[in-house]
């Protein structure tokens, strides 16, 4: 398959970055995303250039660290997939591709395709933990949990903090990343002890670190890589409310 | 030293959480209004709709809840201008493709604009009905009902809507509502964390229905007079 690549390059934090094209041939179909980047790159590279830089780990679709928005859309045109699990194959031949960093205030672009999502970090740091003591390990089975409440937490868990809701929400709204941090452990006992400071420090922090406010047009929802739902939002509202009121 | 409410409404979850709440207060006034003015199709030469407004008029609970509304509707406006600056804030550079109608509704992300149009829809009806019914007059003799002298509101209406582009107005407002209400019936449930699988789909929706409908009762009404079926 043929493509052309229009990637955003930015040397740095502090440059202004542009557009370039690349041209590429023959790139197989079974190709990921990434992969293609990856044989770009070492064109690029035989030929003296700069690499393009772009963030990626694990490379199935687990470890949230990818993050291109391609032709307008976050993780590419497929749904519930990250970009390292999209393959060229989803595109047609001939086509212009549009490769950009995610866009938020929140998210400056360090090079190229890579963004600095040490927000999420720092909301995370505020409050997405369970404070447990040392000691001697405690029975597996000591604390039940039903498999409704086990299910719900898991539904929220899934989140690979990739950034994708943020990139997506036209107000770079950061709501379904930290509800479903606030919902993983509002829905099991351990986390219920520090509910209400985690709810009420993590949404200070989310503030805090600029993040737009959700007007509910659901986009962050209809691009997760995970298809984590909108209920995490309200479930998170609802926490808010019982800590502030209650 | 306490906050107000625990500083409830300073943060990002609490400003959705005030949208919702006086969002859902203006939906039901909107309920109350249409169904009052409703009254006109009965076209009994508008003696109930003028009994209601007389009634309207001078309640004192009614005066109180009409502080209360314009309240509730500035109050709405100045939550939308801080939210749209805060999220201004955090989204100042642009995507060069954005797929927007792949991932939401259009009215969702425009909810601004509607706003606006319906804002200045406001202002056109209040200054045809509101301002003249309490402050400047309406011009017309009043009409004995039943042996009791009203004003005649009814009257104002039929005035006022047999202008042709007064009714376009109308109507283009009616359709900004419609929409604004699409997006904002729902969406006031979810700010207030009222998300739930039952009961959710049915919010929705009912929220679709109440959308379209009230509107629609609303835009009837200037059609109805311009066009003659009411007198």
């Amino acid at each position: 398959m043929n493509f052309t690549l229009k990637v955003w390059r930015q040397k740095n934090k502090n440059a202004d970055g542009k557009f370039v094209s690349y041209p590429l041939k023959d790139i197989s179909p079974d190709m990921s995303f990434l992969e293609m980047f990856d044989f770009l790159n070492e064109e690029l590279i035989s030929k003296g250039e700069e690499p393009i830089a772009f963030d990626s780990d694990c490379r199935e679709g687990i470890c949230g660290a990818c993050s291109m928005w391609i032709n307008g859309r976050a993780h590419g045109p497929v749904p519930g997939v990250t970009t390292c699990q999209l393959h060229v194959r989803s595109f047609k031949d001939g086509e212009t591709i549009v490769v950009e960093p995610w866009r938020a205030n929140s998210f400056p672009v360090i090079k190229d395709l890579i963004v600095d999502r040490s927000s999420f970090d720092n909301v995370i740091a505020a409050g997405g933990f369970v404070s447990i003591n040392t000691g001697g390990a405690q029975d597996g089975n000591d604390i039940l949990i039903s498999k409704d409440d086990a299910a719900e937490a898991f539904s929220a868990s899934i989140c690979i903090g990739c950034g994708a809701c943020v990139a997506a929400c036209k107000n770079s709204s950061a709501m379904l990343f930290v509800s479903s941090k606030i919902s993983h452990f509002a829905s099991l006992p351990q986390g219920k002890v520090e509910a209400r400071n985690r709810v009420q420090n993590m949404v200070a922090k989310m503030d805090e670190e600029g993040f737009g406010d959700c007007s509910n047009t659901y986009a962050c929802e209809a691009q997760c890589p995970k298809e984590i739902s909108v209920e995490k939002i309200a479930k998170m509202n609802r926490e808010y409310l019982t800590a502030k009121l209650l | 030293m306490t906050t107000f409410l625990n500083g409830i409404f300073n943060t990002s979850v609490g400003k959705k959480i005030g949208m919702g709440i006086t969002g859902l207060f203006l939906i039901s006034f909107l309920l109350v209004h249409c169904a009052i003015n409703a009254t006109i199709f009965l076209n009994d030469g508008g003696n109930i709709f003028n009994e209601a407004a007389h009634f309207m008029g001078t309640n004192i609970f009614i005066r109180i809840m009409e502080i209360v509304l314009f309240a509730g509707i500035i109050g709405h406006i100045l939550q939308a201008m801080i939210v749209t600056i805060d999220n201004r804030k955090a989204n100042s550079v642009k995507y060069d493709v954005f797929d927007g109608k792949a991932n939401s509704k259009w009215y969702s992300r425009w909810m601004g604009l509607l706003g606006t149009l319906i804002l200045m829809f406001l202002i056109v009806h209040l200054l045809d009905f509101w301002v003249p019914a309490r402050f400047t007059g309406l011009n017309i003799p009043p009409v004995m009902i039943d042996g009791n002298e009203y004003e005649n509101m009814y009257a104002k209406m039929l005035e006022v809507f047999s202008v042709g582009w007064v009714v376009v107005v109308y109507i283009l407002g009616m359709i900004s509502l419609a929409y604004h209400l699409m997006q904002g019936f729902q969406s006031a449930f979810q700010s207030l964390g009222l998300n739930h699988k039952m009961y959710t789909p049915m919010i929705r929706m009912f929220g679709k229905i109440f959308s379209i409908l009230i509107p629609l009762i609303f835009a009837l009404m200037p059609l109805a007079i311009y066009f003659g079926y009411l007198n």
